[in-house]
C-alpha cells in the first residue's frame, strides 16, 4: 500500500501512515513517500515503537522513501527470499572506520576539509553505514570543536551507532569532550570489523 | 468557514522556530561589532534577551518574538504570542515596560480577525504592567504576530541561563507537552480538555513565577520554548555543568504522553531531538516522556537554577499562587559523555 505525504508537515505523514496500517487489517507492507528527512525520522520512532519493520531511503532530492513492514511480513520477510532481494534498509552492515583527523596523505589542512567533506556526504547516502567507529587521531571527530558533530549527530539520529575508542580518548585528555555517540574498547572494535560486510576507510 | 479557519492555522507557535543547530551556524559567522561593556547580555551567550546597562543600578531588557498562529481563535492566538513574547524578560528578571506590535496578515484576510489577535495581545501587554506603544505590521501570504518588548533591570539582579551552579535544585513553574497538544489538535486528535488546559497555561504570564522567584536565591533562570526541556537546560549548562532529571517530578500533561504514544509528533521535537540528543543519557524513561522532554514549548514556563536549601519552599510559594511548579533535578558538575541524565 502506497501512502503519498509529499509535502505534508507533521504528523500528518504519521497520521496517513498509521490509516494505512490499519486498512491492512494485519501483515503487510506500507510504502510511504515523504519529502524531508525530519518526518522519515518520526516515522522510524513509530516504528521502532510498534516493532514493525522499517527501511529507509532517499529516492531523489526532497523525495524519501519509508518502508513499513507490519506484523507477521516481517517474519515472512526472513524466510522468502524474493522479499529479501529488495531489502531497503537504509542501513547495511557496513562499518566505516575513522583513524585519523585527516583523509588521504599530503597537505593536512585539506586532509581535514576532506575529512569533513566525507562526514557530511555520508549523510547524503541512500545506504547509510551500520557503525562508524573513531579511533586514534579520529577520536577528535566525536569532541567539542569538530567541524562534523552537526553531520554526525544527524547520522545517529537516522540509526547510525557511532563510537569512539575510549583508550584513545584518555590518551589525548579528552574524554570529557566528547559530543557525540558513545565510548567503545578494542574488543568491541575489533568484533564489529569482523562481523561488518565490509568496512570502509576513507 | 471551515476551510478559513484551516487557513488560519498552519502549526505554529514555538514549532515554527527554526532549528538550534541550523541557527548557530549562521549566528557564528556575523560580523562582530566593536565591543561595547555596557552591553551584558548579547548574541554569544544563547541568552532570553539581550541587556544593555545604562548606569550601576539600571538596564534595559530587549526582547521580540512572533510565530504563526498555533490555535484557530483568533484572541486566543494573539494572547498566547503576547505572553511568549512578555516571557523572555522575566526569564531575565525584568519587569516590563513598553511593546510594540508584529504583524504580518494577509491583505485579502477579514480584519476582524487582526483586530482580535491585537486585543488579545493588548490585554496581557496590560496584564503584565506594560505599556503597547506602537508596532509595524506587513502584508504577507500567512499570519503572524508577535511583539517587541524593553523592560528593565537591576543589573546586579538580573538573571543569565548559564549562570548555574553544581548543587542547585531545577525549579519548573508550568507542565510540559503543549507543542504535542496543539499538534494532535491539529489533526483534530486533541480533547477539548486538554486544548483548554493548554491554552490556560499558554496565557498564563510568567510574571507571577518571576514575582516569587525575586524573592529568592536564583542563581541561572530561562523560559522553556522552541527548543523543549533539554535544549534550553543544555544552554543553561553551557559545556560546563551536568544535571540529573528525576522523571517521575517533572510536570507534564497527562494528555501530551498520550498523542506521543500516538506517534502525533512535530517535526521540531525531532529537530530539537537532533541537536540536544546526543547529550542525554535515558535511564528507564518511557518512549513517550522522552518526546515530552523534547517537546517545543509555546509560552513555556521559568526553569530556575536554585539554591538547594530554598527550593523546597519555593516551590509551595509557587504552587499556592496556583502553578503546577516542581522541583525536577539539580545541576551537578559536568559529568561524561552525557551532560543530561534522566532516570
Amino acid at each position: 500500500m502506497l501512502v503519498n505525504a509529499m509535502g505534508d508537515a507533521c504528523p500528518i505523514p504519521v497520521v496517513k501512515t498509521k490509516n494505512a496500517i490499519k486498512e491492512l487489517q494485519g501483515a503487510g507492507q506500507v510504502e510511504v513517500w515523504v519529502d524531508n528527512e525530519i518526518a522519515v525520522q518520526n516515522l522510524t520512532k513509530m516504528a521502532q515503537q510498534k516493532g514493525y519493520g522499517v527501511n529507509s531511503a532517499k529516492l531523489e532530492e526532497g523525495k524519501f522513501q519509508v518502508l513499513l513492514t507490519v506484523g507477521d511480513a516481517a517474519a515472512v520477510e526472513e524466510s522468502a527470499p524474493q522479499v529479501e532481494e529488495c531489502r531497503m534498509d537504509a542501513r547495511s552492515g557496513k562499518v566505516v572506520v575513522i583513524s585519523s583527523e585527516t583523509m588521504g596523505e599530503g597537505d593536512p589542512v585539506l586532509g581535514k576539509l576532506l575529512m569533513k567533506g566525507f562526514i557530511f556526504a555520508l549523510t547524503q547516502q541512500d545506504v547509510l553505514p551500520q557503525t562508524i567507529l573513531f579511533y586514534n587521531g579520529g577520536a577528535h571527530l566525536t569532541c567539542e570543536a569538530s567541524p562534523a558533530l552537526e553531520d554526525l549527530r544527524s547520522l545517529e539520529a537516522q540509526g547510525v551507532e557511532i563510537l569512539t575508542c575510549g583508550t584513545c580518548l584518555n590518551h589525548y585528555g579528552i574524554a570529557d569532550k566528547l559530543q557525540v555517540g558513545g565510548v567503545t574498547n578494542m574488543y568491541v572494535i575489533c568484533e564489529k570489523m569482523l562481523q561488518a560486510s565490509s568496512v570502509i576507510k576513507p | 468557514m471551515q476551510t478559513e479557519s484551516k487557513l488560519f492555522c498552519k502549526g505554529g507557535g514555538c514549532t515554527a522556530k527554526l532549528g538550534a543547530g541550523i541557527l548557530s551556524r549562521v549566528l557564528e559567522r556575523l560580523p562582530k561589532g566593536p565591543a561595547d561593556d555596557a552591553l551584558l547580555v548579547g548574541y554569544d551567550s544563547h541568552d532570553d534577551a539581550a541587556v544593555y546597562k545604562l548606569s550601576d543600578d539600571i538596564a534595559f531588557v530587549q526582547t521580540l518574538d512572533f510565530f504563526p498562529p498555533m490555535v484557530e481563535d483568533p484572541y486566543i492566538f494573539g494572547q498566547i504570542a503576547a505572553t511568549n513574547a512578555l516571557s523572555d524578560i522575566y526569564a531575565m528578571g525584568g519587569t516590563v515596560k513598553t511593546a510594540l506590535n508584529i504583524v504580518c496578515f494577509p491583505e485579502s484576510m477579514d480584519l476582524n480577525i487582526l483586530g482580535e489577535i491585537m486585543r488579545g495581545g493588548a490585554e496581557k501587554v496590560h496584564e503584565a504592567g506594560g505599556n503597547l506603544a506602537g508596532g509595524h505590521s506587513i502584508a504577507d501570504s500567512d499570519v503572524k504576530y508577535g511583539l517587541s518588548v524593553t523592560g528593565v533591570v537591576d543589573p546586579r539582579k538580573m538573571y543569565q541561563n548559564n549562570t548555574g551552579r553544581a548543587g542547585d535544585k531545577l525549579v519548573l513553574t508550568k507542565k510540559l507537552g503543549v507543542g504535542l497538544i496543539c499538534c494532535a489538535n491539529k489533526v483534530g486528535a486533541a480533547s477539548a480538555a486538554a486544548m483548554e488546559q493548554a491554552i490556560a497555561s499558554m496565557t498564563t504570564l510568567n510574571k507571577y513565577a518571576a514575582e516569587i522567584l525575586a524573592q529568592y536565591p536564583v542563581h541561572a533562570c530561562t523560559d522553556v520554548t522552541g527548543f523543549g526541556l533539554l535544549g534550553h537546560l543544555h544552554e543553561m549548562l553551557d559545556g560546563r555543568l551536568g544535571c540529573v532529571l528525576e522523571q517521575g517530578s517533572i510536570p507534564v500533561f497527562d494528555e501530551a504522553l498520550s498523542y506521543a504514544d500516538e506517534f502525533l509528533l512535530t517535526a521540531a521535537a525531532q529537530r530539537n531531538r537532533n541537536y540536544v540528543g546526543a547529550n542525554v543519557r535515558f535511564e528507564g524513561v518511557p518512549f513517550a516522556l522522552e518526546e515530552v522532554l523534547f517537546d517545543p514549548q509555546t509560552s513555556g514556563g521559568l526553569l530556575a537554577a536554585v539554591s538547594p536549601e530554598a527550593a523546597s519552599t519555593l516551590v509551595v510559594e509557587l504552587q499556592r499562587r496556583g502553578l503546577p511548579a516542581a522541583v525536577i533535578g539539580e545541576l551537578t558538575e559536568k559529568q561524561g559523555t552525557h551532560e543530561i541524565i534522566v532516570r
